[in-house]
């Protein structure tokens, strides 16, 4: 009973704040009522047996996603939407497309049926929820979590490559370069004659022009 | 779960997507909303993976989330990251503006 009576409570909040993650005018509130339908995705989580998953949903998503919108929702200095209507205009091809994909799940809901051939992992007796989840991913699913670990390191290295600016101004060493330095191309080497200071035609005039004062 | 049983989770979940389907509609805002819409549907995704492995006493389904949630996590960085070099290029990211492909 209570249970029933937290999901639903949970479920009215999740669903509430998704409506404002679509409808807020502000995009700071929109990750933030984000950050609340996680949290509440992670209650139900709980409720249904997956504690481990919802420890993951809130450090993950909460702890690291949720964090990089709000960092990019700063950096990028948007603001709230100037033009106040225009998805007015949108509404009639949103509600449709809503309305019949609604269709389609809840249709889907009334005909779904197992396959005969599936065969379940119970969870062991006396395990905790983490415990028997590690027993299954690191045995069945090994490959498998070794690829979404290549996963992310794609994903870390095209964010880099794709956000990396290049400073053309930054005074970092090219040891190739250094290497490669030759004294003929640096060190030249020039005949100057004993006793004849180098003759620049403004120079002279300017060594000549303090002498009369100095004799008075 | 034995409480709640398998229905509620579904219609939940249901309605995470269709939110998240029309997000991605009703949004002109700009494209860091449409990448919210994407992570609720993910999200109803998870939900349902859940649903059903608690339904079945069936441990695949809570592993094959796991795997979900590293998809969604590269798919907001990349994401992420293209926002911002749209932004460094068009000095916007208003969906109505970036209409250069003039899709």
């Amino acid at each position: 009973m209570i249970a029933a009576l937290l999901f639903w409570l949970f479920a009215a909040v999740l669903v509430g704040s998704a409506v404002m993650v679509v409808t807020a005018r502000n995009p700071m509130h929109g990750v933030l009522f984000l950050i609340l339908a996680f949290f509440n995705a992670a209650a139900l989580f709980v409720l249904a047996g997956a504690e481990f998953l919802a420890m993951v949903l809130v450090i993950v998503y909460v702890g690291a996603v949720a964090v990089l919108f709000l960092f990019v929702v700063m950096m990028l200095d948007i603001g709230a939407a100037r033009r106040k209507g225009g998805w007015q205009a949108y509404l009639p091809a949103g509600l449709a497309v809503g309305a019949v994909l609604f269709a389609e799940v809840l249709f889907s809901l009334a005909g779904w049926k197992l396959m005969p051939a599936a065969v379940a992992v119970p969870q062991p007796a006396g395990l905790s929820n983490t415990a028997a989840l590690a027993g299954v991913l690191y045995t069945r699913y090994l490959l498998l979590f070794q690829a979404s670990g290549l996963v992310l390191l794609v994903a870390m290295i095209g964010a880099i490559v794709l956000t990396l600016r290049e400073h053309t101004r930054s005074r970092h060493q090219s040891i190739p370069r250094q290497l490669a330095r030759d004294h003929r191309e640096t060190v030249v080497l020039l005949d100057v004659p004993l006793r004849e200071a180098p003759v620049v035609p403004g120079e002279a005039k300017k060594q000549a022009a303090p002498a009369p004062g100095g004799a008075e | 779960m034995t409480h709640i049983g398998l229905f509620p989770y579904l219609l939940v979940a249901a309605l995470l997507l269709v939110l998240g389907v029309a997000g991605i509609f009703l949004n002109r805002k700009n494209l860091i909303v449409i990448l919210m819409s994407i992570e609720l549907i993910l999200l109803a995704a998870n939900l349902n993976l859940v649903a059903f492995a608690a339904q079945r006493g069936d441990l695949v389904g809570q592993v094959f989330v796991m795997f979900t949630l590293t998809v969604a996590a590269a798919e907001a960085a990349i994401g992420l990251a293209i926002v911002v070099i749209t932004y460094r290029a068009r000095g916007t990211i208003a969906v109505e503006d970036v209409n250069l492909l003039k899709g």
